[in-house]
């Protein structure tokens, strides 16, 4: 196998195509994986994010090789490598469970990829010294991975899927078994490698905090298919489905039918705003709402929707507080109210609320039946 | 992958051969009982009930049948109730040297049986023990007691002693907590214990061999001696009530284990 | 359950705790004692009818025909008694070699199948675990006759006749059945707990199949091996009804030569240094390989496999 040189500067990530690409288990009707389309740039760090289920770890094995192709294509810089077996496809790959080698030191265990190049002895210490120096682990060299911590064992693991110099790095959920503060601090360790090495990264997650703090570019899974390709903030002020709005982030969902250009709650009539009117035409739809963009109070300008509601709860985090309320006629929602706009609000105070026209995003109401329901704390 | 899914097939393949390795030679035998030759041929070419006839009407055949059953309950009583207590003993205190007791109880199922046999045969010999029924029981006994600890300790390990605490906490005496809380409890665990036993005892046959006397024969000595020195057909008939036997108590055996996990 | 019917029982019956300071001897010592003394009728029938007798044999070894290490030497020196000693290793050995390569693509085998089919392989792996042994030796005994199935298989293949009762290779082929499910079970219990992402991890480093079978799964399968392999060899080297009826004679193991030393020549000396031979190779054996193997689930297959050690 030809090794790929990583000539300093270089721009040495792959781009990778999945074309119409097909999975369909034995003894199952509905595809794993149904003929998704994605191009991931050479460089970028893309982000499958997804429920379980989704297909996104099954489309990861796939362009890993573990997991047979039913029909499509993979593209690796335009060459096709759906039918070459994963040793041949020069591909790093980080384990959930981080896959070390228990009965192998942390050096061995990077060390094993140049093995199997047939890279010379002197030059395997070098580039596993190097390795280690990258994850800052030069100290743990020679520990077998059940002497290291569950965040060491993945900066080894980490360390020995880039020593080979790979086109482009797997990440299957590699945080998912890690505690929240050793997650973020992995977080911004697998940030800096992207920028350091420069190569492609493809990281599958159903962690939305993690996809957004990370990803260059974000494809959302629902299904076996993609439901939307974006950059974080796209995604996030720009979705195109009820589906990708509740699942990046927290929104206020206001389910409806569209009719001349209002929607129609059933309990209150809104201005939809422009930005999304036209994907969603007319027909069942929902307006979503992010919980920053809603103001207590009176919102001051023309064509501006303002709903009465009762408070429910204040929960106070820190830089904001949490206000829940209960719309008059139906349905909860949630406001972010940072620096106390609405000044010191109770629960059960009487509060309006209100949002610019443009700040709400009409979406096709695909999933009708999870009509918001009242938060628990209303009840008090 | 083509190659992971070629090598499944010859793994499946050699499964399939593996198998009939192990199962044919065991039940090869129940045709042949059936057969109305005197000979061991296979498939036979005409069939009968005559081995069975001669198996239970021919007093060397029928008394030592007679006798490993008689054996083997007595057996099972004795190693029972001896295991059952010996292992709420170890499972409920510990005290110096108990670890060599543990190991005690273990020894018979790691010793071979071979030295087992000679080393009994030489004491027995001197206490006047071969061919007696003394000997037989309590020789047997030694050998099915670990079967007996090692499954009632099981049973004890996985038992949560609060329940027992809660019912002295409620006012049971021991013997009213030990009757209405924890025998019913690891009672599988002593139900598998005592089938063990029984098959223990049912199926020896090197020591039996070593301590028999020509009055005194178990039937696996008993077809054990038939196959040494005679061509007698009627074996196939007792091979085919010993399996029948010994499997279907070791299958209860394993039932009652099962529910003890549930339980 | 069935503990709220007593509760109408006095619960002074217990004492309230703390109540009273408690005696020197407290009661539940005293309860404690009294559940050790359980076990002394087990260990008195253990005592006199296993340890006197194997003490007795011991000394046997050293007093009988004369006091001295002679038995002991003539392991050594003796012609037969060095022949039957390496044959039996050689035949031990054999069966463990031929064990092990049957039980591990079976294990291998059993780690790959869903539930059910594992349930199938491992209810036909344990059939010699539940069926008479002495049922099975007579049938192969049958089966390895001159005329027997075996050979008239071969027979059809052009491959026979061959003679097998009374030879290694019946032996070899009966006694490795019979020690088949002492492989099968911890190599399946090592084999079961070894993370399959493993080998994925090591093909997406680029190892070859074949290189991440070796490099990678098969040294994780060795506590299975060293286990399985220890308990066969153990077995093997004290086997005898199967080399007594299916071997000849004149190609005895080492049972049988105790036996013959026993029955025919009474020499119970020279069967007693045989005896304790084993018997130090076995400890030995099972000894090392629990030090080699200190991993729960090794101990755990090694366990249920001396546990069924006395079946056979």
């Amino acid at each position: 196998m030809p090794e790929t040189p990583n000539a300093p500067g270089a721009p040495a990530g792959a781009s990778i195509e999945a074309e119409a690409l097909t999975k369909v288990y034995k003894g199952s009707a509905l595809p794993a994986v149904d003929a998704v389309d994605l191009t991931i740039h050479a460089g970028e760090f893309m982000t499958l994010l997804g429920p379980s289920g989704s297909g996104k770890t099954t489309t990861l094995n796939m362009i890993a090789g573990f997991e047979e192709v039913t029909s499509g294509r993979i593209l690796l810089d335009g060459d096709d490598i759906a039918r070459l077996p994963p040793y041949r496809r020069n591909l790093g790959m980080v384990f959930q469970n981080y896959a070390l080698f228990p009965h192998m030191t942390a050096a061995e265990n990077i060390a094993f990829p140049l093995r199997q190049r047939k890279v010379g002895r002197p030059e395997i210490d070098r580039r596993v010294r190097e390795a280690l120096e990258l994850v800052h682990l030069g100290e743990h060299a020679d520990r077998m991975p059940t002497q290291l911590s569950g965040g060491q064992q993945q900066r080894v693991a980490l360390a020995r899927a880039v020593v080979f110099a790979p086109r482009a790095l797997l990440l299957d959920e590699p945080l998912g078994a890690l505690d929240k503060k050793l997650r973020e601090s992995l977080q911004l360790e697998i940030a800096r490698l992207h920028t350091e090495l420069g190569i492609t990264f493809v990281f599958v997650t159903h962690d939305q905090e993690e996809a957004l703090a990370l990803s260059d570019r974000i494809a959302v899974f629902r299904d076996g298919r993609i439901e939307q390709v974006g950059t974080p903030a796209e995604l996030y002020e720009r979705p195109v489905s009820r589906f990708v709005a509740t699942f990046l982030g927290d929104s206020n969902v206001f389910a409806g039918t569209v009719r001349d250009g209002r929607l129609d709650t059933g309990w209150c009539s809104l201005t939809t705003g422009t930005a999304g009117a036209s994907a969603a035409g007319t027909g069942p739809a929902a307006l979503v709402v992010r919980p920053e963009n809603l103001r207590l109070g009176v919102a001051a300008d023309p064509g501006a929707n303002t709903l009465s509601a009762t408070v429910t709860d204040v929960v106070y985090q820190g830089a904001f507080r949490r206000v829940l309320v209960r719309f008059d006629g139906g349905g909860a929602g949630q406001v972010r109210d940072t620096a106390g706009t609405g000044g010191a609000v109770a629960a059960g105070d009487r509060v309006e609320v209100g949002w610019a026209a443009e700040a709400g995003v009409l979406v096709p109401d695909d999933e009708p039946a999870a009509t918001p329901e009242p938060e628990p704390a209303a009840a008090r | 992958m083509r190659s992971a899914r070629t090598l499944r097939r010859g793994l499946a393949v050699f499964g399939v051969l593996v198998g009939l390795w192990l199962v044919v030679p065991t039940l090869i035998v129940v045709p042949i009982s059936f057969s109305g030759e005197d000979s061991f041929a296979f498939p036979p070419s005409s069939w009968s009930l005559r081995h069975y006839t001669t198996f239970f009407t021919e007093s060397s055949w029928l008394t030592s049948l007679l006798v490993s059953l008689q054996l083997a309950l007595i057996v099972t009583v004795v190693a029972t109730v001896l295991g059952t207590m010996a292992a709420f003993a170890l499972a409920r205190t510990s005290f110096v040297g108990k670890g060599t007791v543990d190991g005690l109880f273990l020894a018979p199922l790691i010793v071979p049986g071979i030295v087992v046999a000679v080393a009994m045969y030489a004491a027995f010999l001197g206490w006047g023990l071969v061919g007696t029924p003394v000997g037989f029981v309590a020789a047997h006994s030694v050998l099915a007691l670990p079967f007996v600890t090692v499954n009632v300790t099981a049973a004890l390990a996985g038992f949560d002693r609060t329940l027992e605490r809660a019912a002295a906490g409620l006012g049971a005496s021991s013997f009213t907590t030990f009757r209405s809380v924890t025998f019913p409890l690891i009672r599988p665990g002593i139900l598998a214990g005592a089938l063990f036993a029984f098959v223990t005892s049912f199926d020896e046959v090197v020591v039996s061999l070593f301590i028999q006397s020509p009055n005194l024969q178990t039937l696996p000595v008993r077809m054990f001696n038939s196959v040494t020195n005679e061509v007698d057909p009627t074996i196939a008939a007792a091979s085919t009530v010993v399996l029948v036997i010994s499997t279907a108590l070791l299958g209860l055996a394993s039932i009652s284990r099962r529910n003890r996990r549930h339980a | 359950m069935a503990v709220t019917s007593d509760t109408s029982a006095p619960p002074a019956r217990t004492g309230a705790p703390g109540r009273v300071p408690p005696p020197r001897t407290s009661p539940r010592r005293v309860a404690v004692r009294g559940v050790a003394l359980l076990a002394v009728p087990a260990v008195v029938v253990l005592v006199v009818f296993f340890v006197v007798p194997a003490l007795r044999l011991l000394w046997l070894s050293v007093t009988s025909p004369e006091p001295g290490l002679g038995n002991y030497a003539a392991l050594v020196t003796d012609d037969v008694a060095v022949t039957v000693v390496l044959r039996t290793l050689g035949m031990a050995a054999m069966v463990t070699v031929v064990c092990l390569l049957v039980a591990y693509p079976y294990a291998y085998l059993m780690s790959l199948v869903s539930g059910r089919w594992r349930g199938l392989l491992l209810a036909v792996v344990l059939i010699p675990f539940w069926t008479s042994l002495m049922a099975r030796t007579f049938a192969w005994v049958v089966l390895l006759q001159d005329n027997g199935i075996v050979n008239r298989a071969l027979d059809t293949v052009g491959l026979g006749p061959v003679r097998l009762l009374g030879t290694t290779a019946g032996v070899t082929l009966a006694m490795a059945q019979v020690m088949l499910p002492f492989m099968v079970l911890p190599v399946y219990t090592t084999l079961r707990g070894i993370d399959r992402r493993l080998v994925d991890a090591a093909l997406s480093l680029g190892a070859r199949p074949v290189v991440a079978f070796l490099r990678v799964y098969l040294p994780l399968s060795f506590p299975g091996v060293a286990a399985g392999a220890t308990l066969v060899m153990v077995l093997s080297l004290g086997f005898y009804v199967t080399p007594s009826l299916v071997g000849s004679p004149q190609q005895s193991m080492l049972a049988q030569f105790i036996a013959v030393q026993v029955n025919q020549l009474v020499n119970f000396g020279g069967a007693g240094a045989l005896a304790v031979a084993l018997l130090v190779v076995t400890l030995v054996l099972v000894g090392g390989v629990q030090l080699l193997t200190r991993t729960k689930g090794s101990r755990r297959a090694t366990g249920a496999g001396v546990a069924g050690g006395a079946l056979v």
